[in-house]
């Protein structure tokens, strides 16, 4: 499904991301793992295709096409989310409005007649329960005002209307309780098919015990340096990083 | 010379003398202002002699005013003698149908979302029998009228009405008030004349009517509103759909009187042509708004969407009389590519427990100036006055500018005045959050732009929000990227 290969990505002539290999396939769940700036969010953004974000060197494939070449919205109308690590706020706009306008340029990308508004409220209650999130939330403003564990809850929400292929979840754990964090948990697991597939950057073992991984990266540097298994992470959340910053520099 | 010139010439070279020597059989006069002009104009609209006199008497005042040259708004100098003051309203050779009407036009009709019924009218499509714009027009007359409402051209209350307009022309906004306002008295077209009776609440929005009646009302508009003592009336003026004229220079001026305990609701869109790229060509909108909250409790509320316009000189404004009365301006102000707007808003608290709330909104893409002005003033006698201000302003763009100029004028000191600024710009990152869900980057900007006016939007009428709101999308269209 994703296939990235040696990409290199800089933002202001900063050389970010120094060689990326990972491939994605349908029904697989990675995890990818690393200290702070070590340039997590910036391959989130990459894949997304934030344009601050210069490629300079490799390739990525999406679904046979050239994801590099497809603008922000196609990459999400072809089924790419991010949920993102600081959500970003939009006064005056309820999350239900940016979703319609959302859903029905997608469903218009896809050949699909817009959503009437039966439709998507029926649409809208399902996913509700699925991450037990509030009705009053949805109609406030987006993101305005809302708690760091309401940021990432909607996230999830907006993740569970737009049903995409690749999901990347940009440590959507960080500010969640411990409650809010297996619903959320849940609400991945339960929207995980033998077709999609997710990428969840995190810090913290524990969120993996809920949302199990095929595999776990460590990315540091700007480099995968070192893949495995769920077990990876215990080790990681035991030892560190030091022994694999040792190892890289040796 | 030609023959127009040689008119002038004849005007400027002569003395006055009683009576005039331009044809009063022609359907329009000769371009320039003169003392003759404004009888002429006067005498073809058969007006009573109270009515003359008082034109006059604005003339002359407009001869001795200056054009005012303090707002934030650069244009060529006007010529006022080179333009055509009067001319009879022509039946212009109606469109068969739609087909025949320019295809921008009906482009635009069809992204704000125009019915096709409505598009016909807007574009004088000769309609059949059943959607006839004069026999809905009639119905409408005929409920209103049950009510004792009064609602019709300024020139047809001249003439059923010469009492009420007597008594209210000038009352809010005197002959002298201002330059733009002096010349409006002078030469004032058409417009409309709105009177609710004491205790009427108008049943409908006086929207739907206007929009069918919309017929050129003529560069020189006048409109009167006049709410009795706890009467209601929400009153819609203006269009969404783009409009073009030839006359470049438009002068309007409305006048609100509230009575005690009264309401009145003034909704307004503006879609003046703004110019092309370079600001050739567009309408320069100078208009003087007010209303006075006369008698106590009563409330006037404008509300207003400005998109068009090459140059726009605006600022509705409510003199608070009545104790306990109450004065809102809601606006959003967009301008794009070359355009100017000076505009905003004053709040001048008389009586006592006066409140007012102003909620300005600028919204400045291209290579537009986007400036708020606003006055809020407190007399003496104004005890408890409360007055809560807010002016954000919206970049779009590093070649556009915002600006404020608010003022505060405070002369009873329990007066509670707040005043809070914002400028931002859209973020990139807004941007990408809304790309990143599947929104194309136009649609997202008028997501974000909507939601950022929305507390002004709200304000206005149900039906027409949705069109304001997709007006919005289109005036900023191509204004990214
Ligand atoms: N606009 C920018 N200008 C300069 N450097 C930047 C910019 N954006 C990101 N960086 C740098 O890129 C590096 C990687 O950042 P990134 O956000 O990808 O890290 P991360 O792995 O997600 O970290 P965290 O775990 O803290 O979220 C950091 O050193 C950061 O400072
Ligand atoms: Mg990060």
């Amino acid at each position: 499904m994703l296939k990235i290969e040696d990409l290199h990505a800089s933002i202001e002539d900063k050389e970010i991301l120094k060689g990326i290999n990972l491939e994605v396939k349908p029904g697989e769940v990675h995890a990818i793992m690393g200290p702070n700036g070590s340039g997590k969010s910036t391959l989130a953004s990459v894949l997304a295709g934030r344009e601050d974000y210069e490629v300079t060197k490799g390739k990525v494939t999406y679904k046979e096409q050239d994801l590099l070449d497809l603008a922000p919205e196609e990459r999400a109308r072809e089924g790419i989310f991010l949920a993102f690590q600081y959500p970003v706020e939009i006064p005056g706009v309820s999350t239900t409005n940016f979703l319609k306008t959302a859903i029905n340029q997608i469903r218009e990308h896809r050949g699909l007649e817009p959503f009437d508004a039966v439709s998507f409220l029926k649409e809208m209650k399902e996913k509700m329960k699925l991450v037990d999130i509030d009705q009053s939330l949805l109609s406030r403003a987006l993101n305005e005002g809302f708690s760091g564990g309401e940021k990432k809850r909607n996230e999830v929400f907006q993740m569970a209307m737009l049903e995409p292929t690749l999901s990347i979840l940009d440590e959507t754990d960080s500010g969640l309780d411990i409650d809010a964090l297996r619903i959320v948990a849940d609400g991945v697991n339960k929207l995980k098919t033998k077709d999609n597939a997710t990428i969840v950057v995190t810090h913290y073992q524990r969120l993996l015990e809920y949302i199990v991984p095929d595999y776990v990266h460590v990315l540091y540097n700007g480099r995968i340096v070192k893949s495995g298994t769920k077990e990876l992470a215990l080790e990681l959340e035991e030892k560190g990083y030091d022994w694999i910053k040792e190892k890289t520099i040796a | 010379m030609s023959k127009d010139d040689q008119i002038l010439e004849e005007f400027t070279s002569k003395e006055y003398e009683h009576g005039w020597n331009i044809d009063m059989e022609a359907d329009q006069a000769p371009k320039g202002l003169s003392e003759d002009i404004v009888r002429f104009i006067s005498a073809k609209k058969e007006e009573p002699e109270w009515l003359l006199d008082w034109r006059l008497k604005a003339y002359k005042k407009w001869t001795q005013m200056e054009e005012p040259d303090w707002a934030n708004v650069k244009f060529p100098k006007i010529n006022y003698q080179d333009i055509i003051y009067y001319s009879a309203p022509k039946q212009k050779v109606k469109p068969k149908s739609l087909d025949e009407v320019d295809p921008e036009m009906l482009e635009t009709f069809k992204k704000l979302g125009i019915s096709l019924e409505e598009q016909k009218r807007l574009t004088g499509v000769a309609v059949d029998a059943v959607f006839d714009s004069v026999s809905v027009a009639t119905t409408f007359k005929d409920k209103l009228a049950e009510l004792g409402i009064i609602f019709c051209s300024f020139s047809e209350a001249v003439q059923d009405h010469p009492e009420l307009v007597k008594k209210y022309i000038g009352s809010v906004v005197p002959v002298n008030d201002n330059y733009f306002a002096a010349l409006n008295s002078a030469v004032f077209s058409d417009g409309s004349f709105c009177y609710i009776p004491k205790g009427v609440r108008c049943p409908m929005e006086l929207s739907t009517y206007f929009r069918i009646n919309a017929a050129n009302t003529g560069q020189f508009e006048r409109t009167l509103i006049v709410a009795e003592e706890g009467s209601y009336v929400s009153y819609l003026e203006g269009c969404t759909a783009p409009q073009r004229d030839e006359n470049q220079l438009h002068a309007a001026v409305v006048e609100i009187y509230a009575q005690a305990d009264a309401e009145v609701k003034y909704s307004t869109v503006q879609n003046w042509y703004p110019g092309d790229e370079n600001g050739k060509g567009g309408i320069y909108n100078f208009v003087t708004k007010r209303g006075i909250c006369a008698g106590d409790r009563s409330k006037i509320s404008w509300t207003q969407v400005e998109t068009g316009s090459a140059v726009t000189w605006k600022y509705p404004s409510c003199i608070l009389k009545g104790d306990h009365s109450q004065g809102e301006f809601y606006s959003v102000a967009v301008t794009n590519k070359m355009q100017q707007a000076d505009t905003g808003t004053k709040m001048i608290h008389i009586g006592k427990n006066t409140k007012s709330r102003i909620v300005s909104k600028g919204v400045s893409a291209g290579k537009s100036q986007n400036s708020y002005r606003g006055q809020v003033k407190v007399m003496k006698r104004a005890e408890n006055a409360r007055n809560f201000s807010q002016c954000d302003s919206l970049l779009m763009g590093n070649l556009c500018g915002a600006h404020t100029f608010p003022y505060i004028d405070i002369e009873n000191s329990s007066a509670q005045v707040e005043h809070e600024a914002t400028t931002s710009k859209i973020g990139e990152d807004q941007i990408f959050y809304c790309t990143q869900r599947g929104i194309d980057e136009e649609s997202a900007i008028a997501l974000i732009v909507n939601g950022y006016c929305k507390e002004v939007l709200n304000q206005l009428p149900m039906e027409f929000a949705v069109e304001a709101q997709k007006l919005l999308a289109l005036t900023l269209e191509g204004s990214v990227g």
